[in-house]
């Protein structure tokens, strides 16, 4: 098993009435509430987070791309994970690019080649869509979503492995002459994991035999959760094969503290701001035409909830893992076991939690949680690229 | 063919690998009705108002209503292109266009390419264009009960809208029709950046009907095709929003009815 630590970099000094008078900190947020004088501390502070994180003994670390919000401040992940290469010493995952939100995927190619050899080989390729608000904020069109994600992931991987130049000739890319330089370190592409919050098509794309990519869940209850991870496994025994936990991630975030009661008192006012400040948005911007299929759509806007979500609602199911060691570990192994897993990643900062509590909660979980759960659970096989 | 769907009776075509589903009643002069973002419901007393004088045909656009969506369907050129196939495949001739916000929007796209079959061209709140500084409301971010208020003048039109309980297959038509509104004019939002270079391309008698309290396609809209299309006219109803066909059934019917007859001579 491994274990790895994310940061989404929130806009953690957002005054708390801006969302509400906006309704969301996504797309119509004006940027005037962004201090330009705030920004170079929270770098500082973000990046030595994810470096203690690596230097406390995680696998790897995380990063991730959002655009225009206040819930993440990595529009181009890339520049981060380019800071931390020489620093770190674990895996460096960038988790992931928006594919279809970009017009020349060839950027993600070479930034992703660049950041591989950077860090030698180390590097975690994540491919992702982008969240439905992105496809306002881009002005891409969400209808062609899924065939432009399909599209741009068979260009970049072809970039990779196909001797080049060549002609990529594609609906939504045409490049005549594909042949970047330079290329990745790993062979025959770089390690790559698809993140997502639950998706029946994404799930069966990537277990296809000629793929078999990590498939990472990411915030969601443990129905869910367990959903997702056995039609993965069941994909693959319909391919022919079995699945190994490398294949199977979780993305979820985490708050150890001394006690139980400790835990939930620190964590409390941050992670409700990072559910219900951070992290709203409208039926309108989540789920633009399109975006998904109209019955999954309908599906989830039927689900779709504007109360507010409190910590406790989420401790209950199971999408934020808080406590003591002792119950975080406890949590944890009994998730493991059930599911099987290899992947896990903790998201150690969320809404407005503070540095030092941040940097408690890398500790424990480096100390107190990672150790018992490594003792106890084999380690994953480094995932191999088909 | 034919096909009863509820109390309307529609018609088929199959074209383009599509088949298109549409409504036609009455005789005279062939007045084909483009509809907006929502689709037609069914047939309306305005349409039958027309109907008493003209041959009304009212088709759901390719990804609308009933009509399939075809693999083609990708932008606005793609149906300009099926309506040009359409009327030839109708044998229609003389044909008196009438487009209402998107419509509009395709029946101006339709013009520009060609008028060979249309005797006169009706652009109602039409979409299609920008014109910079001039705001308006994005449809794409308003949430379903703050559709109706931007539609209307009169707020006791949304509240009619709102007051009616959705049934299912009402929800899959929404979503239906808004996968293909926004398949066309998610981006750039609601308007062709190369349109307005070939308005001047219309050389029928134009009509531009606008309601003057159109927050969705603002009546400065209105002047613009009326500058860019040389035998434009604009007719403004007064206390009337996006949708003069139900706000100002009278006034809508009375301005369409006096420019065709006048243009069928």
């Amino acid at each position: 098993m491994k274990f790895f630590g994310i940061h989404l970099m929130p806009y953690t000094p957002l005054d708390p009435a801006a969302a509400d008078l906006y309704n969301s900190a996504w797309i119509t947020l004006p940027n005037t509430y962004f201090d330009r004088d705030e920004g170079h501390a929270l770098y500082e502070r973000f990046i030595t987070e994810l470096v203690a994180a690596d230097a406390a003994g995680f696998d790897g670390i995380c990063v991730n791309e959002h655009h225009q919000n206040a819930y993440g401040l990595m529009p181009i992940p890339g520049v981060i994970a380019g800071a931390l290469a020489q620093r770190v010493k674990g895996r460096l995952a960038v988790l992931g690019r928006a594919l279809p939100l970009v017009n020349n995927p060839l950027t993600i190619s070479e930034e992703y080649a660049m950041l591989d050899q950077m860090c030698n080989g180390r590097l975690i390729a994540g491919f992702v869509r982008g969240i439905g608000a992105e496809y306002h904020s881009t002005g891409i069109n969400p209808t062609e979503s899924h065939a432009r994600f399909h599209e741009a992931h068979d260009l970049i991987v072809q970039s990779w492995t196909r001797p080049g130049p060549f002609h990529f000739a594609g609906k939504y890319y045409d490049f005549e002459y594909v042949n970047p330089w330079p290329l990745p370190v790993q062979r025959p592409h770089p390690t790559i994991w698809i993140p997502s919050q639950g998706s029946s098509e994404t799930i069966e794309w990537a277990a296809a035999p000629e793929r078999k990519y990590t498939y990472l869940q990411t915030l969601s209850p443990t129905p869910v959760l367990r959903r997702y991870m056995e039609l993965y496994k069941q994909e693959a025994r319909k391919n022919g094969y079995e699945v190994t936990p490398d294949q199977l991630g979780w993305s979820t975030p985490m708050y150890v503290a001394k006690t139980d009661e400790q835990a939930y008192a620190e964590a409390k006012p941050h992670f409700d701001a990072f559910m219900n400040r951070f992290f709203y948005l409208t039926p309108e911007m989540l789920l633009p035409p399109g975006y998904s299929s109209a019955a999954s759509i309908k599906m989830m806007r039927s689900k779709l909830s504007s109360a507010k979500r409190t910590m406790e609602g989420c401790i209950e199911l199971g999408m934020f893992i808080c406590g003591s060691p002792k119950t975080v570990r406890e949590t944890l192994l009994a998730r493991q076991q059930e599911i099987g897993f290899g992947n896990l990643i903790s998201q150690f900062q969320f809404g407005t939690l503070p540095h030092d509590l941040t940097m408690r909660n890398i500790e424990y979980l480096a100390t107190e949680v990672w150790p018992f759960l490594r003792e106890r659970v084999a380690p994953a096989p480094e995932a191999v690229a088909s | 063919m034919t096909a009863v769907d509820g109390n309307n009776e529609t018609r088929t075509i199959d074209l383009v690998g599509c088949t298109v589903h549409y409504r036609r009643k009455g005789a005279g002069p062939t007045l084909l009705y483009l509809h907006g973002a929502a689709g037609v419901t069914g047939w309306t007393p305005w349409m039958s108002r027309l109907a008493e004088r003209f041959d009304v045909i009212v088709p759901d656009h390719p990804g609308f209503g009933s009509s399939d969506t075809p693999a083609w369907f990708d932008n606005i050129h793609d149906l300009a292109y099926y309506y040009l196939d359409f009327i030839k495949a109708l044998g229609l001739h003389d044909v008196h266009l009438v487009g209402h916000s998107l419509g509009g929007w395709i029946a101006a796209e339709i013009a520009v390419r060609s008028t060979a079959s249309l005797r006169t061209l009706t652009l109602s709140s039409a979409a299609g264009l920008r014109i910079p500084g001039v705001e308006r409301i994005d449809v794409f971010l308003l949430a379903p009960k703050d559709v109706p208020p931007a539609l209307f003048f009169d707020r006791k039109f949304a509240d009619a809208m709102l007051a009616q309980p959705k049934t299912d297959e009402q929800i899959d038509l929404e979503l239906k029709n808004g996968y293909s509104f926004a398949r066309v004019a998610w981006q750039p939002r609601l308007y062709d950046p190369h349109l307005d270079k070939w308005l001047h391309r219309i050389d029928v008698p134009t009509s531009v009907l606008w309601g003057d309290a159109d927050k969705l396609v603002p009546p400065e809209h209105a002047a613009e095709f009326k500058r860019l299309i040389p035998q434009a006219t604009v007719e403004i109803f007064p206390r009337c929003g996006h949708v003069p066909q139900v706000e100002a059934p009278e006034a809508f019917v009375r301005a369409l009815t006096t420019f065709i007859e006048r243009n069928s001579k």
